[in-house]
C-alpha cells in the first residue's frame, strides 16, 4: 500500500515536472528568439486545451461519465470572463481585473455544472452524453441571441435584438447576441496559462487522491456497492461535475481573453469542440492526466505542423486521428506493442534518453 | 497503456521538433508551404509576399475557395503584366475554418513565411481577431469580405465590400424610397454576424421609411434547412416583400420551399445573394424577380467582368460570386496602393503599412465592384462604391 | 388553418429525420455504438445521386438503386477497417473513430466535389396534395418519405424475425452469449452496418429532395438531429426512430411558429432534456434493469 502510494506520487511529481519543463524549455527558446510566431501564437491555446482536456478527464476517466456538451462550460466562463473584463475596463487595474475575471469565470462555470448536473447526472450512459450535449448545444444557441447593454440605469437584457434594449443615450451594448463581444482585452499570456494548468493539475490530481476522490471512483467502479457502503452518490457526483465544470470555465476564460473577439459559433462553442476535447481524453487515455495534456497539445499542434499540405491538411489528419485511435486502443495493437516494447529492447535508461531527442 | 503514453511523447516530440524547426528557417517553411497557391518562386526581397486567410475547409469553405481562387487569379494576372513596381508577387494562402483562433494560428503561419500586406480574412469574426493582431504589428491589411463594423476599427485595416450596417441602411432605403412594399417581412441567419448586422441596421431604418416590418423571423446556423415556418409566417402577416439578409445557399432553399408552399412575393436581398444562379444544378426559374443590392453581377456585359468570368470558369470550373470578385479587386487596390506610394519588397512591414495606408486613400480602383465611378477609400477603411440594383429576369441580372 | 399547415410541417420535417434515425437506431441497438460517421455516409449517397443523374442522365432510380449499393460497401470498408479492429476496447473509442472517420469523409467529398453549394434534383415525381382549396400542402417528397419511412420500418420488423435477424437481436442482448450459442458476431455486425448504411442512402436522397442543397457538410447536423430524435423514441427501438423523429419535428416547426424562431433549438434540446427526465430511456426505450 505504501510504495502504491509512493508511486502515485512519482507519477504525479512526473506530470508536474514535464509541464515545468516544457514551459521552461518553451522560455529558452522564446527568449532567444527562435520560436515561430506560429509557436508564440499557439502557446495560450495549448495552455487552453490542457486545460479543457484535463477538466473533461475528470468528468470522463475518474467519474466515469461521458459529458458531450463541456464546451457549453467554456463557453460560459468566457462570456462571463470576457462581460466582466468589458465592463470594468479601465476600473481595476490590469492583472487584478484578469484576476477576479478567472475566478468569476470559473465560479459562473460551476453554478451552472451544478444545476446541469443535478438533473442530468440521475442519467446514465448514453443518455447522459446526449443530455449534455443539448446543453451544450442550448448554452450556445442563447447566446447567439442574448443582447446584454449597459447605460447610467444599469444593465439591459434582451433575448430578440439590439433595439429591445431600450437603451439610453450614451449606453454601450456589450453582448451583441451573434456578433458576441468585441474588444475584450488581451490578457492571456503563456505564464498565467502554465500556472493555470499547473492549478489544474494540483486540483485533479488532489482530489484523485483524497478521500472524496476515492469516493467518486468507487462510484465510477460500482455505484451500488459504493452506495451500500454509504456513499453519498449525488453529493460526489455533483462535486465532480462541477469542478470539472468550473475548469472549463477557466479555459474558457483564458480563450476570451486571448482573442479579440468572442462569439458562440459551432466550430469553437459547438458540439463539435466538445466532441475535440473528448478526442483528446480518450486519444490520451481515459482517467490518464499526462495522457491528456500529451493528447491535447499533439492534436493542437497535428493541423498546425499539416498547413504545408494545403488541402489535403484536414484529410490527412482525419486519417492520423484514426490510425492513432486503432494504435492506441486496439486490442491487436496493444498486444503487438507489448510484444516489441521499446523498454524491452533497450532498457528503461536507453528509452528515457530517446524519447528526450 | 504505459506503452502507448510513451509512444505518444515520441510522436510529441517529433511534431514539437517539426514545429520548431519550421521557425529557425523561414526560407525553408515557405519552399514546402502553398505549392498550388504560389505563383513565383523568386527569393526574399526580390518578391511582394501577400498572405491570405479564409476557411477553405468547413462549414464556410465555399467563400473562403472563392477568395483564394481569385486572389490567385489576379496575382497570376499582375505577375505576368510585370508585377508591383516590376517586382514579382507571391501568394500564400491559409486555410482559418472559420474560426478566430484558427485565423490567428494562420496568421502567426503567414508572418513567418514573410508576409508583407494581408488579404484578408474572408468573414468577419476571424477578421476581427486578425485585425487586433495586424494593428499590434503595423500591418497592412485589406479583407476582401469581412463586414462587421470592427473589421476596420485600426488605421491599418481597410475592405473591399460594404460593411453591414451600411448594406441594412441601403436596402431600407431603396425599398422605401422605390415604393417596392408597405409590408416587409425578414428572414435572417441570428447565428450570423453578417446576417444580424444587416437586420439591425435594416430595422433600424425601417422606422424611418414609408414600410412596416410585419415580421422578423429567424433561422440558425444549425437549423437552416426548413424554412417552411419562417415562409408560412411571413405569408400569415401579409408581407408583399420578403427581405433576405442572407447568403445564396440558404436562399435558394428558401426560393423553393416558398414555391412549394403557394407563396408568391417579391424578395429582396444584399451581396449574400449573389451567386444563387450559379449553383450548380439549381432551377433558376424559381429565382425570377428576386431583387438585390450587389456591386458585383457575374453576367455584367463590360469586358472586365466577363474576362474575369471566363478565366475563373476555365481555372477553377465554377462561376466566381461576390466574394471571388471581391478578392481579384482587393488584390488591385493592394497593387494600386503600392504603386501610388512606390513601396519596394525590401522595406519593412511597417513602412508597407504606412504607405499603402497613405496610397490607398488616394486611388481609385475600377474594378469587378466597382460600378461606374470605381471604388474609393476612406481612411476609416471603408470603400466608396455604388451598389447596383439588379433584379433577376429570365435567369440573368437586370439593372433596375 | 395555420396550425395544420404548421403540424403538416413538422410531420415532413420529422419525416426525415425519421428515416436518417432509422439507421442510426438500428447501428446503435446491435453494435452499441454512435456512428457519428452515419451523417456523412448519407452525404456521401447523396451525391452519388447527384453525380450520375445530373452528370450521366441515369434514370433517378436506377440512381438510388447505385446510391444503396455504393453506402452498403462504403459502411462495410469502413466497419472492417475503422471499427472491427476496435471490437473489446472501450466503446468510446470506437466513438472517437467514427468521429474522424466522419472528419475524413467530409474531407475527401470536399476534395471531390468542392465546396459550392449543389442544388439536388427531387428523385420524387409525385405531384403536391392540395387540401382545403390550396390552404394546406402536403407535399410530394414528404408523402413518399412517411410511406418510405413506414415501409422500412415494416421490412426491418420482419426482417427481425428471420434468421440473421434475431441473430442480431442476439448479439444487441449479449455478445458472448451469441457467439457461445453459434452466431458469427463479426459478420453479424458487418451486416448490421451494411444495411445502416445502405439505409444511409436512402435516407440521403429523401433529405435531399426535400431539402435541395448539396455540400460536403450537408449530412452533419441533419445526423445529430437524427441521433437527437433516436434517443427521443428510445435509441435501439425501431418504431421508436419513427416517432422520435416525428415528435422532433413537429415540436421544432411549433416552437418556431409560435414561441420563437430565434431559440427554437434551443427549445427543441430543452423538450428532449425533460423527456429523458421523465423517461430516461426514451419514449419507447426498454427499460434497463440493473443487475447487482
Amino acid at each position: 500500500m505504501k510504495k502504491k502510494m509512493l508511486n502515485t506520487t512519482k507519477n504525479n511529481l512526473i506530470t508536474y515536472g514535464m509541464v515545468i519543463i516544457a514551459y521552461i524549455i518553451v522560455q529558452i527558446f522564446v527568449l532567444s528568439g527562435s520560436l515561430s510566431n506560429l509557436m508564440q501564437g499557439l502557446l495560450v491555446p495549448l495552455c487552453t486545451y490542457v486545460i479543457l482536456a484535463l477538466s473533461l478527464n475528470l468528468t470522463v476517466g475518474v467519474l466515469g461519465e461521458l459529458s458531450l456538451g463541456h464546451a457549453g462550460f467554456m463557453c460560459i466562463g468566457a462570456f462571463t470572463g470576457a462581460f466582466f473584463s468589458k465592463c470594468t475596463f479601465g476600473t481595476i487595474p490590469d492583472g487584478l481585473r484578469f484576476f477576479l475575471a478567472i475566478l468569476l469565470g470559473a465560479l459562473v462555470a460551476a453554478i451552472f455544472g451544478i444545476l446541469i448536473g443535478i438533473p442530468v447526472l440521475r442519467l446514465r450512459g448514453d443518455y447522459l452524453a446526449i443530455v449534455t450535449l443539448a446543453f451544450g448545444e442550448i448554452i450556445k444557441n442563447v447566446m447567439n441571441v442574448l443582447y446584454v447593454g449597459k447605460d447610467s440605469a444599469g444593465f439591459h437584457f434582451s433575448l430578440k435584438d439590439q433595439m429591445s434594449l431600450n437603451l439610453a443615450d450614451g449606453g454601450e451594448v456589450i453582448i451583441k447576441g451573434a456578433q458576441g463581444i468585441s474588444g475584450t482585452p488581451k490578457n492571456s499570456t503563456f505564464t498565467i496559462g502554465i500556472i493555470l494548468v499547473l492549478i489544474t493539475l494540483f486540483i485533479i490530481l488532489n482530489l484523485m487522491n483524497s478521500r472524496d476522490g476515492r469516493a467518486v471512483m468507487a462510484i465510477r467502479d460500482n455505484r451500488i456497492a459504493a452506495e451500500s457502503i454509504g456513499i453519498n452518490i449525488t453529493k460526489y457526483k455533483l462535486m465532480a461535475f462541477a469542478v470539472s465544470a468550473s475548469l472549463a470555465g477557466v479555459a474558457g476564460v483564458l480563450y476570451a481573453h486571448n482573442l479579440a473577439t468572442l462569439t458562440a459559433l459551432p466550430k469553437n462553442f459547438g458540439y463539435n469542440m466538445s466532441i475535440m476535447i473528448l478526442v483528446f481524453v480518450v486519444l490520451g487515455g481515459i482517467g490518464n492526466m499526462r495522457g491528456s495534456i500529451i493528447a491535447a497539445v499533439l492534436l493542437t499542434l497535428l493541423p498546425e505542423v499539416l498547413r504545408g499540405l494545403n488541402d489535403y491538411r484536414m484529410l490527412i489528419y482525419a486519417v492520423v486521428l484514426i490510425v492513432m485511435m486503432l494504435f492506441n486502443w486496439s486490442p491487436k495493437a496493444q498486444e503487438w506493442k507489448a510484444r516489441h516494447s521499446l523498454k524491452k529492447l533497450f532498457g528503461r535508461k536507453d528509452t528515457a534518453a530517446k524519447g528526450g531527442n | 497503456m504505459k506503452k502507448s503514453k510513451m509512444i505518444l511523447s515520441v510522436l510529441l516530440a517529433g511534431t514539437m521538433v517539426l514545429g520548431l524547426a519550421g521557425c529557425g528557417s523561414p526560407s525553408k517553411s515557405t519552399s514546402d508551404n502553398a505549392s498550388d497557391s504560389k505563383t513565383s518562386d523568386s527569393s526574399d526581397g526580390d518578391t511582394f509576399k501577400i498572405g491570405g486567410i479564409g476557411p477553405t475547409t468547413g462549414g464556410a469553405a465555399v467563400y473562403g475557395q472563392a477568395v483564394k481562387n481569385a486572389a490567385e487569379l489576379a496575382v497570376n494576372e499582375i505577375n505576368e503584366a510585370g508585377g508591383i513596381n516590376g517586382k514579382q508577387v507571391e501568394l500564400n494562402f491559409q486555410d482559418d475554418e472559420h474560426d478566430a483562433e484558427k485565423a490567428v494560428n494562420a496568421y502567426n503561419t503567414l508572418k513567418d513565411w514573410g508576409m508583407q500586406a494581408l488579404l484578408g480574412t474572408v468573414t468577419s469574426t476571424p477578421c476581427v481577431a486578425v485585425a487586433n493582431e495586424a494593428y499590434a504589428d503595423n500591418m497592412f491589411l485589406l479583407s476582401p469580405s469581412g463586414s462587421a463594423v470592427e473589421c476596420v476599427q485600426y488605421d491599418n485595416a481597410f475592405r473591399v465590400c460594404f460593411s453591414d450596417p451600411n448594406q441594412g441602411l441601403a436596402s431600407a432605403q431603396y425599398i422605401g424610397e422605390n415604393k417596392l412594399a408597405s409590408k416587409v417581412a425578414v428572414i435572417y441567419d441570428s447565428s450570423d454576424v453578417y446576417s444580424s448586422g444587416i437586420y439591425e441596421k435594416f430595422a433600424e431604418e425601417a422606422k424611418n421609411q414609408d414600410f412596416e416590418i410585419v415580421a422578423a423571423e429567424a433561422f440558425t446556423a444549425d437549423n437552416n434547412k426548413d424554412f417552411s415556418t419562417q415562409i408560412q409566417k411571413a405569408k400569415d402577416a401579409g408581407a408583399d416583400l420578403v427581405f433576405l439578409p442572407i447568403y445564396y445557399t440558404e436562399a435558394s432553399l428558401i426560393l423553393d420551399q416558398a414555391k412549394k408552399s403557394g407563396y408568391d412575393t417579391k424578395f429582396f436581398g444584399c451581396d449574400g445573394l449573389d451567386g444563387i444562379l450559379s449553383v450548380e444544378n439549381f432551377d433558376t426559374s424559381l429565382t425570377e424577380g428576386v431583387m438585390l443590392l450587389t456591386p458585383f453581377a457575374a453576367d455584367a456585359e463590360d469586358e472586365a467582368t466577363q474576362k474575369f468570368v471566363s478565366e475563373y470558369k476555365e481555372k477553377y470550373g465554377d462561376t466566381p460570386n461576390q466574394f471571388a470578385a471581391d478578392a481579384y479587386d482587393g488584390m488591385y487596390a493592394i497593387k494600386a496602393a503600392f504603386e501610388a506610394e512606390n513601396v519596394t519588397p525590401d522595406m519593412s512591414i511597417s513602412d508597407i503599412c504606412e504607405a499603402a495606408k497613405k496610397g490607398i486613400t488616394s486611388i481609385t480602383v475600377d474594378g469587378l465592384t466597382g460600378g461606374e465611378e470605381g471604388i474609393t477609400w476612406t481612411a476609416d477603411g471603408e470603400p466608396n462604391k455604388s451598389p447596383k440594383a439588379v433584379i433577376i429576369t429570365d435567369g440573368a441580372y437586370k439593372a433596375m | 388553418m395555420s396550425f395544420l399547415s404548421y403540424l403538416i410541417n413538422g410531420i415532413s420535417l420529422g419525416s426525415v429525420y425519421a428515416i436518417i434515425a432509422l439507421g442510426y437506431t438500428m447501428v446503435y441497438g446491435i453494435a452499441k455504438m454512435l456512428n457519428f460517421a452515419h451523417g456523412d455516409v448519407i452525404m456521401i449517397g447523396s451525391f452519388v445521386v447527384f453525380i450520375t443523374t445530373s452528370a450521366t442522365g441515369m434514370n433517378p432510380l436506377l440512381a438510388v438503386l447505385l446510391s444503396v449499393v455504393v453506402c452498403t460497401i462504403l459502411g462495410m470498408v469502413i466497419e472492417r477497417l475503422a471499427y472491427k479492429p476496435l471490437r473489446g476496447a472501450s466503446p468510446l473509442a470506437v466513438l472517437i473513430t467514427a468521429i474522424g472517420v466522419s472528419y475524413f469523409l467530409q474531407n475527401i467529398a470536399l476534395l471531390l466535389f468542392g465546396a459550392n453549394p449543389k442544388s439536388f434534383t427531387s428523385v420524387v415525381k409525385i405531384p403536391a396534395l392540395n387540401l382545403a382549396g390550396g390552404k394546406l400542402i402536403i407535399s410530394g417528397e414528404t408523402i413518399v418519405t412517411i410511406v418510405t419511412c413506414i415501409v422500412i420500418m415494416i421490412v426491418l420488423t420482419m426482417f427481425m424475425k428471420t434468421k440473421p435477424g434475431q441473430a442480431m437481436l442476439a448479439v444487441s442482448e449479449d455478445k458472448g452469449a451469441a457467439q457461445l450459442m453459434g452466431v458469427n458476431v463479426n459478420k453479424t455486425i458487418s451486416l448490421t452496418f451494411a444495411i445502416g448504411s445502405g439505409l444511409a442512402a436512402i435516407a440521403g436522397v429523401l433529405l435531399c429532395s426535400a431539402y435541395p442543397s448539396l455540400t460536403p457538410y450537408t449530412g452533419s447536423m441533419p445526423g445529430i438531429k437524427a441521433f437527437v430524435a433516436a434517443v427521443f423514441g428510445g435509441i435501439g427501438s425501431i418504431p421508436g426512430a419513427l416517432l422520435g423523429g416525428v415528435i422532433l419535428g413537429v415540436i421544432e416547426i411549433l416552437s418556431k411558429a409560435y414561441i420563437s424562431s430565434q431559440l427554437s433549438d434551443a427549445i427543441v434540446f430543452g423538450v428532449l432534456i425533460i423527456v429523458l427526465l421523465v423517461k430516461p430511456t426514451g419514449i419507447l426505450g426498454k427499460k434497463i434493469n440493473e443487475k447487482v
